[in-house]
Protein backbone atom coordinates (compact mmCIF):
# COMPACT_ATOMS: atom_id res chain seq x y z
CA UNK A 1 0.00 0.00 0.00
CA UNK A 2 1.52 3.55 -0.76
CA UNK A 3 0.25 6.34 2.11
CA UNK A 4 1.54 9.56 2.43
CA UNK A 5 3.38 8.51 5.26
CA UNK A 6 5.54 6.55 3.19
CA UNK A 7 5.80 9.37 0.74
CA UNK A 8 6.64 11.41 3.01
CA UNK A 9 9.91 9.89 4.91
CA UNK A 10 11.35 9.35 1.35
CA UNK A 11 10.72 12.86 0.07
CA UNK A 12 12.79 15.89 1.02
CA UNK A 13 11.20 17.39 4.25
CA UNK A 14 12.50 20.99 3.80
CA UNK A 15 13.55 23.22 0.97
CA UNK A 16 17.35 23.98 0.52
CA UNK A 17 16.75 27.22 -0.48
CA UNK A 18 16.36 29.37 1.88
CA UNK A 19 18.31 32.93 0.50
CA UNK A 20 15.97 35.17 -0.58
CA UNK A 21 17.18 37.35 -3.77
CA UNK A 22 16.54 40.74 -4.56
CA UNK A 23 16.35 41.09 -8.12
CA UNK A 24 13.84 41.45 -10.67
CA UNK A 25 11.94 38.30 -11.72
CA UNK A 26 11.75 38.36 -15.68
CA UNK A 27 8.63 36.43 -17.08
CA UNK A 28 10.19 35.86 -20.60
CA UNK A 29 12.83 33.91 -18.91
CA UNK A 30 10.45 31.74 -16.93
CA UNK A 31 8.68 31.15 -20.10
CA UNK A 32 12.68 30.23 -21.86
CA UNK A 33 12.60 27.87 -18.67
CA UNK A 34 9.28 25.78 -19.06
CA UNK A 35 10.25 25.19 -22.93
CA UNK A 36 13.76 24.21 -21.91
CA UNK A 37 11.95 21.92 -19.36
CA UNK A 38 9.63 20.94 -22.23
CA UNK A 39 6.39 21.52 -20.62
CA UNK A 40 3.79 20.91 -23.59
CA UNK A 41 0.39 22.32 -21.40
CA UNK A 42 0.01 25.07 -19.07
CA UNK A 43 -3.23 24.43 -16.97
CA UNK A 44 -4.16 27.49 -15.14
CA UNK A 45 -6.60 29.14 -13.36
CA UNK A 46 -5.48 33.37 -13.52
CA UNK A 47 -3.78 34.72 -10.31
CA UNK A 48 -2.84 38.02 -10.16
CA UNK A 49 0.71 37.22 -9.40
CA UNK A 50 1.77 35.78 -12.28
CA UNK A 51 -1.49 37.42 -14.45
CA UNK A 52 0.37 40.07 -16.75
CA UNK A 53 4.26 38.82 -16.87
CA UNK A 54 3.25 35.06 -17.26
CA UNK A 55 -0.21 33.99 -18.05
CA UNK A 56 -0.67 36.93 -20.45
CA UNK A 57 2.28 36.28 -22.46
CA UNK A 58 1.44 32.34 -22.34
CA UNK A 59 -2.20 32.87 -23.61
CA UNK A 60 -0.33 34.65 -26.70
CA UNK A 61 3.05 32.19 -27.14
CA UNK A 62 2.66 29.49 -29.65
CA UNK A 63 4.75 27.04 -26.92
CA UNK A 64 2.54 25.10 -24.59
CA UNK A 65 -0.91 24.65 -25.17
CA UNK A 66 -3.27 26.81 -22.51
CA UNK A 67 -6.09 25.02 -20.54
CA UNK A 68 -7.89 27.35 -18.47
CA UNK A 69 -9.85 25.56 -16.10
CA UNK A 70 -12.74 26.69 -13.46
CA UNK A 71 -11.08 25.60 -10.28
CA UNK A 72 -7.21 24.11 -9.17
CA UNK A 73 -7.97 21.17 -8.53
CA UNK A 74 -9.43 19.83 -11.82
CA UNK A 75 -5.78 20.61 -12.75
CA UNK A 76 -4.40 18.45 -10.58
CA UNK A 77 -6.32 15.50 -12.60
CA UNK A 78 -5.77 17.12 -15.93
CA UNK A 79 -2.08 17.39 -15.23
CA UNK A 80 -2.28 13.46 -14.01
CA UNK A 81 -3.94 12.12 -17.01
CA UNK A 82 -1.10 14.23 -19.47
CA UNK A 83 1.62 12.62 -17.09
CA UNK A 84 0.20 9.11 -17.74
CA UNK A 85 0.33 10.12 -21.09
CA UNK A 86 4.42 11.17 -20.74
CA UNK A 87 3.62 14.65 -21.92
CA UNK A 88 4.39 17.31 -20.25
CA UNK A 89 2.53 20.29 -17.79
CA UNK A 90 2.09 22.87 -15.64
CA UNK A 91 -0.15 23.80 -13.05
CA UNK A 92 -0.23 27.49 -12.88
CA UNK A 93 -2.60 28.63 -10.20
CA UNK A 94 -2.80 30.83 -7.07
CA UNK A 95 -1.41 29.79 -2.85
CA UNK A 96 -5.24 30.05 -2.19
CA UNK A 97 -5.54 27.61 -5.17
CA UNK A 98 -3.09 25.81 -3.83
CA UNK A 99 -4.74 25.51 -0.60
CA UNK A 100 -8.18 24.49 -1.73
CA UNK A 101 -6.37 21.91 -3.66
CA UNK A 102 -4.98 20.20 -0.85
CA UNK A 103 -7.22 16.94 -0.86
CA UNK A 104 -6.45 16.55 -4.56
CA UNK A 105 -2.55 17.00 -4.59
CA UNK A 106 -2.54 14.88 -1.41
CA UNK A 107 -4.34 11.81 -3.42
CA UNK A 108 -2.99 12.06 -6.99
CA UNK A 109 0.33 13.82 -6.39
CA UNK A 110 1.61 13.01 -3.52
CA UNK A 111 0.24 9.12 -2.80
CA UNK A 112 0.06 8.18 -6.32
CA UNK A 113 3.54 9.66 -7.05
CA UNK A 114 2.87 11.17 -9.77
CA UNK A 115 4.74 14.32 -11.68
CA UNK A 116 2.48 17.17 -10.96
CA UNK A 117 4.29 20.43 -11.69
CA UNK A 118 2.67 23.38 -9.95
CA UNK A 119 3.69 26.91 -10.43
CA UNK A 120 2.02 29.00 -7.53
CA UNK A 121 1.85 32.46 -7.13
CA UNK A 122 2.27 33.87 -4.02
CA UNK A 123 -0.18 36.41 -2.74
CA UNK A 124 0.59 39.91 -1.38
CA UNK A 125 4.13 38.24 -0.17
CA UNK A 126 6.69 40.96 0.39
CA UNK A 127 9.11 40.95 -2.21
CA UNK A 128 12.79 40.09 -0.45
CA UNK A 129 10.83 38.51 2.59
CA UNK A 130 11.12 34.96 3.01
CA UNK A 131 7.18 33.21 2.83
CA UNK A 132 8.26 32.05 6.19
CA UNK A 133 8.06 35.63 7.10
CA UNK A 134 5.50 37.18 5.27
CA UNK A 135 2.99 39.13 7.63
CA UNK A 136 0.39 37.28 5.77
CA UNK A 137 -0.97 34.34 6.62
CA UNK A 138 -2.06 32.66 3.45
CA UNK A 139 2.01 32.94 2.12
CA UNK A 140 3.40 32.51 5.46
CA UNK A 141 1.84 28.49 6.05
CA UNK A 142 2.73 27.38 2.66
CA UNK A 143 6.22 26.04 3.05
CA UNK A 144 5.45 24.34 5.68
CA UNK A 145 2.27 22.62 4.48
CA UNK A 146 4.34 21.69 1.77
CA UNK A 147 7.10 19.50 4.21
CA UNK A 148 4.34 18.07 5.72
CA UNK A 149 3.38 16.82 2.04
CA UNK A 150 6.40 15.92 1.63
CA UNK A 151 6.51 17.85 -1.46
CA UNK A 152 9.66 19.53 -2.97
CA UNK A 153 9.66 23.46 -3.61
CA UNK A 154 11.63 26.32 -4.42
CA UNK A 155 11.24 29.99 -4.30
CA UNK A 156 11.38 31.66 -7.74
CA UNK A 157 11.61 35.96 -5.95
CA UNK A 158 14.19 36.77 -8.46
CA UNK A 159 16.12 35.66 -12.28
CA UNK A 160 18.81 33.69 -10.41
CA UNK A 161 16.59 31.56 -9.10
CA UNK A 162 14.72 30.73 -12.76
CA UNK A 163 18.03 27.92 -12.73
CA UNK A 164 15.94 25.91 -10.90
CA UNK A 165 12.81 25.20 -12.99
CA UNK A 166 14.58 22.93 -15.42
CA UNK A 167 16.74 20.67 -13.27
CA UNK A 168 13.96 20.40 -10.92
CA UNK A 169 11.30 19.40 -13.53
CA UNK A 170 13.46 17.02 -14.92
CA UNK A 171 13.65 15.77 -12.07
CA UNK A 172 10.14 15.44 -10.98
CA UNK A 173 9.45 13.23 -13.95
CA UNK A 174 12.44 11.10 -13.63
CA UNK A 175 11.58 10.18 -9.79
CA UNK A 176 7.52 10.82 -11.01
CA UNK A 177 7.03 13.10 -7.70
CA UNK A 178 5.40 16.46 -7.59
CA UNK A 179 7.65 19.92 -7.12
CA UNK A 180 6.15 23.24 -6.24
CA UNK A 181 8.03 26.20 -8.00
CA UNK A 182 6.78 29.54 -5.40
CA UNK A 183 6.32 32.85 -7.36
CA UNK A 184 7.13 35.03 -4.61
CA UNK A 185 6.62 38.80 -6.66
CA UNK A 186 5.16 39.48 -9.81
CA UNK A 187 7.09 38.53 -12.77
CA UNK A 188 7.56 41.44 -15.27
CA UNK A 189 6.51 40.59 -18.52
CA UNK A 190 10.05 41.50 -20.75
CA UNK B 1 -35.27 3.64 -14.39
CA UNK B 2 -32.59 1.73 -16.16
CA UNK B 3 -30.49 -0.92 -14.04
CA UNK B 4 -26.71 0.43 -14.29
CA UNK B 5 -25.21 -2.95 -14.95
CA UNK B 6 -27.84 -3.28 -17.82
CA UNK B 7 -26.37 0.15 -19.19
CA UNK B 8 -22.45 -0.67 -18.54
CA UNK B 9 -22.92 -4.38 -20.29
CA UNK B 10 -24.44 -2.39 -23.34
CA UNK B 11 -21.76 -0.02 -23.31
CA UNK B 12 -19.03 -2.65 -23.27
CA UNK B 13 -20.73 -4.49 -26.36
CA UNK B 14 -19.08 -0.72 -28.18
CA UNK B 15 -15.66 -0.88 -26.08
CA UNK B 16 -12.61 -1.76 -27.95
CA UNK B 17 -9.48 -3.08 -26.50
CA UNK B 18 -7.79 0.77 -27.42
CA UNK B 19 -10.67 2.71 -25.45
CA UNK B 20 -9.18 4.13 -21.96
CA UNK B 21 -12.17 3.79 -19.44
CA UNK B 22 -12.56 5.74 -16.26
CA UNK B 23 -15.09 4.60 -13.93
CA UNK B 24 -15.80 5.68 -10.45
CA UNK B 25 -16.84 3.87 -7.38
CA UNK B 26 -19.54 1.60 -7.85
CA UNK B 27 -19.62 1.96 -11.03
CA UNK B 28 -16.15 1.17 -11.00
CA UNK B 29 -16.67 -2.15 -9.04
CA UNK B 30 -19.65 -3.20 -11.81
CA UNK B 31 -16.95 -2.36 -14.60
CA UNK B 32 -14.60 -4.43 -13.22
CA UNK B 33 -16.89 -7.30 -12.57
CA UNK B 34 -17.51 -6.54 -16.29
CA UNK B 35 -14.50 -7.04 -18.02
CA UNK B 36 -11.00 -6.24 -16.02
CA UNK B 37 -9.51 -4.37 -18.86
CA UNK B 38 -6.08 -3.02 -18.86
CA UNK B 39 -7.30 0.33 -20.05
CA UNK B 40 -9.27 0.91 -17.05
CA UNK B 41 -8.34 3.74 -15.46
CA UNK B 42 -9.59 3.45 -11.98
CA UNK B 43 -7.44 5.30 -9.42
CA UNK B 44 -8.87 9.05 -9.28
CA UNK B 45 -7.07 10.10 -6.18
CA UNK B 46 -9.98 12.49 -4.82
CA UNK B 47 -14.00 12.31 -5.45
CA UNK B 48 -15.24 14.47 -8.44
CA UNK B 49 -11.76 14.02 -10.50
CA UNK B 50 -12.38 11.25 -12.89
CA UNK B 51 -13.97 13.86 -15.93
CA UNK B 52 -10.57 15.83 -15.23
CA UNK B 53 -8.04 12.64 -14.92
CA UNK B 54 -10.00 12.06 -18.44
CA UNK B 55 -9.61 15.33 -19.88
CA UNK B 56 -5.90 15.17 -19.29
CA UNK B 57 -6.03 11.27 -21.18
CA UNK B 58 -8.03 12.72 -23.80
CA UNK B 59 -5.93 16.14 -24.51
CA UNK B 60 -2.37 13.38 -24.11
CA UNK B 61 -3.62 10.75 -26.40
CA UNK B 62 -5.97 12.00 -28.77
CA UNK B 63 -5.82 8.77 -30.79
CA UNK B 64 -7.67 7.28 -28.29
CA UNK B 65 -11.60 7.45 -27.19
CA UNK B 66 -11.18 8.39 -23.47
CA UNK B 67 -14.47 7.34 -21.57
CA UNK B 68 -15.56 8.83 -18.26
CA UNK B 69 -18.39 6.82 -16.66
CA UNK B 70 -18.69 9.36 -13.96
CA UNK B 71 -21.39 9.58 -10.85
CA UNK B 72 -23.78 12.11 -9.91
CA UNK B 73 -22.29 12.53 -6.61
CA UNK B 74 -19.09 12.72 -8.14
CA UNK B 75 -20.07 14.90 -10.69
CA UNK B 76 -21.60 17.47 -8.96
CA UNK B 77 -18.72 18.04 -6.91
CA UNK B 78 -16.54 19.02 -9.94
CA UNK B 79 -19.33 20.72 -12.34
CA UNK B 80 -17.03 23.11 -13.52
CA UNK B 81 -15.50 20.17 -15.24
CA UNK B 82 -17.95 20.69 -17.61
CA UNK B 83 -17.28 24.15 -18.54
CA UNK B 84 -13.58 23.20 -18.92
CA UNK B 85 -14.36 20.31 -20.84
CA UNK B 86 -16.82 22.65 -23.68
CA UNK B 87 -14.16 24.52 -23.85
CA UNK B 88 -11.24 22.30 -24.31
CA UNK B 89 -13.65 20.18 -26.92
CA UNK B 90 -11.77 17.21 -27.14
CA UNK B 91 -13.13 15.23 -29.85
CA UNK B 92 -12.15 12.30 -28.61
CA UNK B 93 -14.07 12.50 -24.98
CA UNK B 94 -16.95 10.63 -23.70
CA UNK B 95 -18.77 11.56 -20.66
CA UNK B 96 -21.36 9.11 -19.36
CA UNK B 97 -23.36 9.81 -16.04
CA UNK B 98 -24.97 6.92 -13.88
CA UNK B 99 -27.77 9.40 -12.42
CA UNK B 100 -28.62 7.21 -9.03
CA UNK B 101 -29.30 10.21 -6.66
CA UNK B 102 -27.34 9.00 -4.31
CA UNK B 103 -23.71 9.27 -3.04
CA UNK B 104 -23.65 5.09 -3.36
CA UNK B 105 -20.14 4.66 -1.85
CA UNK B 106 -20.80 7.19 1.09
CA UNK B 107 -23.85 5.60 2.72
CA UNK B 108 -26.67 5.95 -0.28
CA UNK B 109 -27.33 9.43 0.92
CA UNK B 110 -29.34 11.39 -1.34
CA UNK B 111 -27.70 14.05 -3.42
CA UNK B 112 -28.84 17.25 -3.63
CA UNK B 113 -31.36 18.53 -5.99
CA UNK B 114 -31.53 14.66 -6.69
CA UNK B 115 -34.34 14.13 -9.75
CA UNK B 116 -34.39 18.07 -10.12
CA UNK B 117 -31.18 18.35 -12.09
CA UNK B 118 -30.83 17.81 -15.71
CA UNK B 119 -27.24 17.24 -16.18
CA UNK B 120 -27.35 16.90 -20.18
CA UNK B 121 -28.69 20.36 -20.14
CA UNK B 122 -25.81 21.15 -17.63
CA UNK B 123 -23.34 19.84 -20.66
CA UNK B 124 -24.91 21.26 -23.60
CA UNK B 125 -24.73 24.51 -21.78
CA UNK B 126 -21.35 24.37 -20.87
CA UNK B 127 -20.10 23.32 -24.66
CA UNK B 128 -20.10 19.51 -25.18
CA UNK B 129 -20.85 18.33 -28.93
CA UNK B 130 -23.51 16.07 -28.08
CA UNK B 131 -25.71 15.88 -24.58
CA UNK B 132 -28.36 12.93 -24.49
CA UNK B 133 -30.45 11.53 -21.30
CA UNK B 134 -31.68 8.10 -21.66
CA UNK B 135 -34.63 6.49 -19.49
CA UNK B 136 -35.29 3.18 -21.28
CA UNK B 137 -32.30 0.93 -21.93
CA UNK B 138 -33.88 -0.16 -25.47
CA UNK B 139 -32.99 3.35 -26.62
CA UNK B 140 -29.69 3.38 -24.98
CA UNK B 141 -29.28 -0.03 -26.61
CA UNK B 142 -30.09 1.20 -29.74
CA UNK B 143 -28.34 4.56 -29.92
CA UNK B 144 -24.96 3.97 -28.02
CA UNK B 145 -22.90 2.24 -30.69
CA UNK B 146 -23.44 5.73 -33.20
CA UNK B 147 -22.89 7.84 -30.09
CA UNK B 148 -19.45 6.44 -29.92
CA UNK B 149 -18.59 6.66 -33.46
CA UNK B 150 -19.73 10.36 -32.87
CA UNK B 151 -17.14 13.32 -32.22
CA UNK B 152 -16.75 14.32 -28.74
CA UNK B 153 -16.88 15.93 -26.48
CA UNK B 154 -20.22 13.70 -25.89
CA UNK B 155 -22.16 13.73 -22.44
CA UNK B 156 -24.54 10.74 -21.79
CA UNK B 157 -26.98 11.17 -18.76
CA UNK B 158 -28.03 7.24 -17.57
CA UNK B 159 -31.12 7.67 -15.02
CA UNK B 160 -30.53 4.36 -13.14
CA UNK B 161 -31.78 2.68 -9.93
CA UNK B 162 -28.68 2.33 -6.79
CA UNK B 163 -26.89 -0.60 -7.35
CA UNK B 164 -27.21 -3.92 -5.04
CA UNK B 165 -25.25 -3.89 -2.24
CA UNK B 166 -21.50 -4.07 -3.09
CA UNK B 167 -18.33 -5.50 -1.53
CA UNK B 168 -15.97 -2.55 -1.83
CA UNK B 169 -12.26 -3.59 -1.89
CA UNK B 170 -10.50 -0.07 -3.00
CA UNK B 171 -6.97 -1.64 -3.50
CA UNK B 172 -8.88 -3.18 -6.58
CA UNK B 173 -9.64 0.54 -7.89
CA UNK B 174 -5.98 2.31 -6.52
CA UNK B 175 -3.51 0.17 -5.39
CA UNK B 176 0.28 0.99 -7.00
CA UNK B 177 0.04 -2.05 -8.91
CA UNK B 178 -3.64 -1.08 -10.49
CA UNK B 179 -1.67 2.09 -11.33
CA UNK B 180 1.63 0.54 -12.58
CA UNK B 181 -0.36 -1.43 -14.83
CA UNK B 182 -2.59 1.10 -16.64
CA UNK B 183 0.63 3.16 -17.23
CA UNK B 184 2.63 0.35 -18.84
CA UNK B 185 -0.83 -0.69 -20.81
CA UNK B 186 -1.13 2.93 -22.30
CA UNK B 187 2.50 3.18 -23.01
CA UNK B 188 2.66 -0.41 -25.28
CA UNK B 189 -0.48 0.27 -26.78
Amino acid sequence: MTSSHETAMTGPLHSPHRHVATTELHGAKIIEALTASRIEFVISVPNIVTSEGLLRPLARWTGPRLIRICKEDEGVGICAGLAYCERRALLLIQNTGLLDSINAIRGVAVEYALPICMMVGLLEKEPGISPRDSQRYGVRIVEPILDVMGITYHLLDGDDDIGKIQPAVDDAYARSRPVVFLVGRRPTAS
Amino acid sequence: MMNSKDCLEALLRHITDDDVVLPVYSTAFDWIALRHRPLNYLAHGAMGLASSHGLGLALGRPDRRVIVLDGDGSLLMNLGALVTIGEAAPRNFFHFVCENGTYEANGGHPTPGRGRIDFAGFARAAGYRTARTFTELTLFEQQIGALLLDEGPIFVDLKVKPSERQIRDYTLLHGPDVRKAFKNALRMS
